[in-house]
């Protein structure tokens, strides 16, 4: 009999496809899993409105559900509570790092205007020595940095609460 | 009238048809973080677009769907704001464009993000977010080029002067509002407009900008009575459906 517990750990195979060092699961993007009789809910919530990997994710979802025996899967998008990147495990961050995306900062105080760029270690060398290139980067959830030591060019995943 | 309905596609007509015109800049940016930036923006845009239009859809119910709304309506069946169909210009036109509508849409999420209506609420606070991060964008560009070269301030100050006419239209209101207000699910304009004039008066003064004091205001795009503009985006943004109705992929 396959529980919801064992509906989580499935979905800790499902990898996010654009960043796909961390899974569904880390990204905080599944926000509940339910079992009734033999049919299965997923509640999934997107990182950005226009994030492009949600339907990619929903199928996958499916998809792999699917290949664990679990015939009726229906994924239901909510939009609120709106994303935060608070939601990304603690292992989901210590990925990042490791794949060279710097984690989201601490930022919550940031005014939106007239405030300096939120410095971000790099997540080669470490140095706090870093500038921001651009606010916006490969994909709508991260920025653009550069080191000033090492001179990496990397990514960060912006801070969104 | 379905005054919910009527408001909820203003806010989805405004988000598309700037997130159109953005996305013009594709592979024309002047340089690649900008060009990377100015497309990220317009996913956001067309992202709550598809919300808010999909929401939209459902409020009027009559089975039209956000597809439907964006790609199947005439031009004066839009209720987009003026200033977002105008035409991008240079980098300068397109950032001060963009600032004058994130810090109208910031402080209106932030209190919509509150609406009674739950639906609306949660589009709004989900938009917030990323709207923060557009308003952050657009304001330092306005600052860089207002207070740069003397070139970039002549010319940022032009769009300044050209664009400042639409901006009144920001606070359109008729009796949408009204009963909206009313019923607690929206905020007053009033609200939104004193932190838009504090928002665009501390920013422009910062660039060293002189905000016209020619006061003479267009509005049309609430009503559906749209610049020429609105017509040759509607021709490329509605082509496939158009030409071959139904089509998905």
């Amino acid at each position: 009999m396959v529980t919801e517990n064992d509906i989580w750990g499935y979905l800790e195979e499902v990898a996010d496809p654009e960043i796909p060092v961390l899974t569904v699961v880390d990204l905080g993007v599944i926000r509940a899993v339910k079992l009734e009789n033999d049919q299965c809910f997923i509640t999934i919530t997107p990182t950005y409105s226009g994030c492009p990997a949600m339907k990619m994710i929903e199928e996958q979802i499916i998809e792999k559900l699917n290949e664990k025996g679990i015939q009726h899967v229906l994924v239901d998008l909510v939009l609120a509570p709106a994303w935060t990147t608070d939601w990304i495990s603690e292992s989901g961050k210590a990925k990042l790092l490791e794949y060279g995306i710097a984690p989201p900062e601490n930022e919550v105080d940031k005014s939106v205007l007239f405030s300096e760029p939120t410095v971000v270690p790099c997540p080669k060398c470490g140095s706090r020595n870093t500038r921001m290139v651009s606010l916006f980067g490969s994909t709508a959830c991260k920025a653009h940095y550069q080191c000033n030591e090492c001179l990496e060019p990397y990514d960060y995943f912006k801070c969104l609460r | 009238m379905n005054s919910l309905f009527e408001y909820v596609l203003r806010l989805g007509d405004d988000s598309l048809i700037l997130g159109h015109r953005l996305s013009e800049w594709c592979g024309h940016g002047p340089i690649l973080e900008e060009d990377i930036a100015m497309t990220n923006i317009s996913l956001d845009l067309v992202g709550q677009a598809t919300s808010l239009l999909g929401y939209a859809g459902e409020l009027e119910g009559k089975g039209r769907d956000a597809d439907a709304l964006a790609f199947l309506r005439f031009d004066r069946e839009y209720k987009n704001l003026l200033l977002v169909e105008q035409p991008n210009g240079d980098f300068g036109m397109t950032m001060m464009r963009q600032f004058f509508f994130d810090a109208y849409r910031k402080p209106l999420f932030e209190k919509l993000q509150h609406s009674s209506d739950k639906h609306l609420a949660a589009i709004a606070e989900k938009s917030l977010k990323e709207t923060k991060y557009h308003l952050k964008h657009s304001s330092e560009w306005v600052i860089r080029l207002g207070d740069g070269t003397e070139e970039s301030n002549a010319r940022v100050q032009e769009s300044l002067n050209t664009l400042w006419r639409y901006t009144n239209e920001l606070f359109f209101t008729n009796e949408v509002d009204a009963e909206l207000v009313e019923k607690g699910i929206v905020p007053t304009m009033q609200e939104i407009q004193n932190e838009w004039n504090a928002t665009v008066t501390a920013v422009l003064n910062e660039a060293t900008l002189t905000i016209p004091t020619n006061n003479w205001k267009q509005e049309g795009g609430r009503k559906g009575l749209h610049s020429e503009h609105l017509g040759y985006i509607l021709a490329e943004l509605q082509y496939m459906q158009r030409a071959y109705p139904n089509m998905q992929w």
